[in-house]
């Protein structure tokens, strides 16, 4: 017994100097990554999964449509509604909606104007149905389901 | 002019940047939403002109593989009950490479495949005739939900990309990420869908069960 030596104890301490050029090097990416929402999404957004995603190239060409119900149930009911930039419209509005955000285009893209769809889970296939009606009016067919990746 | 500096040099106190910096970072961190553009693409039918009445569209019944989800979110394929739709995929793709009477064009295509797509056409009679052929319609009601329906039309969807990929020798999720920018990348990504066109129909809900 007794045999257990001392362990002499060394001053050893991570050297902290560097600490903030890490910290400044992280916050710049957040602050590169970051994108302002510069509108209230004033629906229910809760994004089915699904595993086919695609992306696209041309973030300029996409434009946002929001369906789900009204967080604001008091104000806006419970039915399902349709947000364009950060009004709630009704299905016969998307068309005009619709026109506004083509000649927001350069002319050449105003053909591939794509309508991202984000739709809340829960609701049913009708309200889809007639807003996508009204983007056939519009002639603005081409339309991305909004959707996060399933892990499987 | 110039006050002669009797205090020395005076610097800042840089010890508290760390604590500054990690205020910004969390505030970032917290503020951040990374920006999702990712989806399922659809490319919708154009708009009926109501005085003319829509096309008489012959296509033989075997051709057409019918999903139907109801209100209740069960499912109808081809004739049979279906609780969910796990393993669908398997049956997209079974329908679409079957095969069943192939014309002088589809043959050349068949022979074109790589031997392990074409181990799969399995040439029933009462499946699609060829790849070409072969639609998958998806009929849903108003009542349905958007969930279910998206997940049926993504089965389609890994359907017609997992054969893409066989094709061209890629996986599924490296064929989805071309892109078609440069010619090698489009030169793949044709190659891939050539003679087979990704054929989703998805017919106007009835108006069953919604509102």
């Amino acid at each position: 017994m007794g045999k257990f030596k001392k362990k002499v104890k060394t001053g050893e301490s991570i050297p902290t100097s560097a600490l903030p050029d890490i910290i400044f090097m992280l916050l710049f990416f957040f602050m590169v990554t970051t994108v302002l929402r510069e509108q209230d999404i004033l629906v229910d957004q809760k994004i089915p999964q699904a595993t086919q995603l695609q992306k696209l190239q041309k973030k300029t060409l996409i434009s946002y449509i929001y369906i789900g119900k009204p967080k604001n149930t008091g104000l806006y009911g419970s039915e399902p509604r349709v947000q364009a930039n950060d009004v709630l419209i009704s299905s016969p509005e998307i068309v005009q909606w619709v026109n506004q955000e083509r000649d927001k285009l350069p002319e050449a893209d105003r053909g591939l104007i794509t309508i991202s769809m984000k739709v809340d889970k829960e609701v049913k296939m009708g309200p889809i149905s007639d807003v996508q009606t009204e983007l056939r009016n519009a002639d603005a067919r081409r339309v991305l389901y909004a959707s996060t990746g399933k892990v499987d | 002019m110039a006050r002669s500096n009797s205090r020395g040099s005076q610097e800042v106190n840089a010890g508290s940047m760390a604590d500054i910096a990690f205020l910004l970072l969390i505030f970032f961190l917290v503020t951040t939403t990374i920006a999702s553009d990712k989806g399922i693409l659809n490319i919708l039918p154009p708009k009926q002109d109501p005085n003319v009445p829509p096309p008489d569209i012959k296509k033989n019944e075997r051709n057409i593989y019918n999903v139907l989800i109801n209100a209740n979110n069960d499912l109808l394929v081809e004739g049979d009950y279906r609780r969910s739709a796990e393993g669908l995929d398997q049956d997209f793709k079974a329908f679409i490479m079957n095969f069943g009477a192939p014309d002088e064009e589809a043959t050349a295509l068949y022979n074109s495949l790589p031997a392990s797509l074409q181990a799969q056409a399995q040439r029933k009679a009462d499946s699609s005739d060829d790849p070409g052929e072969a639609v998958i319609s998806i009929k849903t009601n108003r009542g349905t939900s958007y969930e279910v329906f998206l997940e049926v039309f993504d089965l389609a969807k890994k359907a017609y990309f997992e054969i893409y990929a066989e094709r061209v020798g890629l996986t599924a999720d490296e064929y989805r990420r071309l892109n078609g920018d440069s010619e090698a990348t489009k030169a793949l990504q044709d190659k891939g869908k050539e003679g087979i066109p990704m054929a989703i129909s998805i017919a106007e809900p009835d108006k069953i069960g919604g509102n």
